[in-house]
């Protein structure tokens, strides 16, 4: 084709210099793209550049609070006296702040036991909060055991689970007495074994291989 | 697309100047014989009313046609509504448009209960007793929303019976299937992150555990539930966050995905239900001809399966 219109517009006859053909057909020498492809590229990489500043922050904001970890909080649950070694206190304490009574949560409190191995003068704190799926298990004397209402979950005076669909014991709250009053402090997870771990929610095991299957998240305390 | 049979237009609904000349005897021009005599018997003349009623007539098709002219939307909007459907149509086929009812339903109820509702940890549960006691008719929205919710899911499972029992996800259909399933999921995401939003004792804990299930997850499992919550623990933004995805992110979506699924639908059509037989013809034929056929094809050279049977919309 371009060698005919060249005969016809007789431009076989003009001296002209020789020139190097494109090949591939649109690049010239020294090219290494068209100028139809640089623009293709550069107007894709603007609009992608002009999406990620738009996508990214949004993404970010909605991810964060995965990474952000809260203010410790401490509340005074009630005078040392108040607490015993063979049974439970039943207290109520705001665990998030700013949502009312949605952001109140149960633990059972009590002086920790000799008998039960346990380091001596401290004060254990059990959360109501199930670890099957969530529901409030509440601590039922006659029995010394603890009981969910929802899928029937069992855990024995320690919180270690003995019957259910619970996967590890319940979880702990960190204590200590200022002033004569017991703190609660934050929440942490204990291994069938009873050694704590990070907070993990119900339904995730711990301890062992499951350290690593259920990962502890950024956004909870180290455990005492 | 398709090339779909041309149906009929009525002349009512084509604007005036494409409008074929009625012949005498049709369509508004007088029958019977012409007056042999104008003098003696002059056309009776209408009068002033009578044209301004006329010309009322003719607006609202001349408007419409003014937008058609504009828009060329009238041959693929008979294509669509006057499409063809396959023999064996049943009433299990308007279990998709009833599901579409639903989120109908659910899409302008859930707008006016947006006037009212206070997504706030505090003052949300307020808000909706507001709603159900104090609102006129706010307790019926309410309930066609909170009702309808429970008919979408059931009507969404009952369609998806329907295209599985009826082989309709089958060739070529398959992306219709695929985004019908994730349409599916988006619907039970609504039913999910709705069921917190009356923030009742019922709502919370079923919340708080369905954000358990979702943190049983191995792996991604915790961070799962995190992001759902906005946190370690249930806090002041996990119901805005529940809001949110509720009213905004995922109902773009459904809309989206229901303007694809609808356009698969009438782009390769419906299919007949499994109990409708191909075509055959209605004389047996001769022993000869079924011998010609043994090699696959009929005498007239059609192929004998599959082709032409009536069963592909």
């Amino acid at each position: 084709m371009a060698d005919d219109a060249n005969k016809v517009n007789g431009a076989e006859e003009a001296p002209v210099r020789e020139r190097v053909k494109p090949d591939p057909p649109g690049y010239f020498e020294g090219e290494s793209m068209t100028r139809r492809h640089v623009f293709t590229v550069a107007s894709q990489a603007l609009g992608g550049l002009a999406a990620a500043g738009i996508v990214l922050p949004a993404v970010g904001f909605a991810v964060a609070p995965i990474f952000h970890r809260g203010k410790e909080r401490w509340e005074g649950v009630g005078p040392v006296s108040d607490f015993v070694e063979d049974t439970y206190r039943q207290v109520v304490f705001t665990e998030t702040e700013g949502i009312g009574d949605a952001g109140k949560t149960t633990a059972y409190v009590r002086k920790s036991s000799e008998d039960l191995g346990e380091e001596p003068g401290k004060f254990v704190a059990v959360s109501n909060r199930c670890a099957h799926l969530g529901c409030p298990v509440r601590f039922v004397e006659a029995a010394g055991n603890f009981i969910c209402p929802c899928h029937g979950g069992v855990y024995d005076f320690q919180g270690k689970r003995i019957g259910g669909p619970p996967v590890r014991p319940l979880d702990q709250f960190q204590t200590r007495v200022r002033n004569g009053q017991v703190e609660v402090g934050p929440r942490y997870s204990v291994t069938n074994q009873m050694e704590p771990v990070r907070a993990r929610d119900p339904g995730e095991f711990t301890g062992g291989i499951w350290e690593y299957l259920y990962p502890p998240r950024p956004s909870t305390f180290p455990p005492p | 697309m398709p090339n779909f049979p041309k149906p009929r237009i009525p002349d009512a609904i084509v604007p005036p100047p494409l409008r074929k000349p009625g012949k005498p005897g049709s369509a508004g021009t007088p029958e019977g014989q012409a007056p042999s005599d104008l003098k003696t018997a002059p056309p009776e003349r209408k009068s002033a009313g009578d044209k301004l009623l006329d010309r009322g007539k003719e607006a609202p098709i001349d408007a419409l046609g003014w937008v058609d002219q504009r828009l060329a939307a009238s041959g693929f909007l008979t294509g669509m509504l006057f499409r063809k459907v396959p023999k064996g149509t049943n009433w299990f086929y308007t279990l998709g448009s009833a599901t579409l009812f639903a989120f109908i339903v659910q899409a302008v109820t859930g707008v006016f209960l947006a006037m009212f509702y206070t997504p706030s940890a505090t003052q949300a549960y307020a808000s909706i007793s507001h709603i159900n006691n104090e609102v006129p008719l706010g307790q019926l929205v309410h309930g066609m929303h909170k009702w309808g919710s429970s008919v979408m899911v059931i009507l969404i499972f009952l369609h998806l019976g329907r295209t599985f029992f009826f082989g309709a996800y089958k060739y070529p259909r398959e992306l219709n299937w695929v985004i019908g399933v994730v349409l599916l999921i988006l619907t039970m995401t609504m039913a999910f992150t709705g069921y917190l939003l009356p923030f009742d004792q019922r709502s919370f804990w079923a919340s708080i555990v369905g954000i358990n299930i979702n943190g049983t997850g191995p792996v991604v499992g915790p961070y799962l539930s995190d992001f759902l919550r906005a946190g370690p623990e249930f806090g002041a933004t996990t119901l805005s966050r529940f809001y949110a995805i509720h009213m905004l992110l995922v109902p773009g979506a459904l809309i989206a995905l229901i303007g694809a699924h609808l356009y698969l639908v009438v782009k390769l059509g419906t299919t007949a239900p499994p109990w409708v037989r191909a075509d055959r013809p209605k004389v047996a034929a001769p022993v000869a001809q079924l011998d010609a056929g043994a090699n696959g094809h009929r005498v007239d050279g059609a192929p004998i399966s599959g082709e032409g049977n009536g069963a592909s919309g």
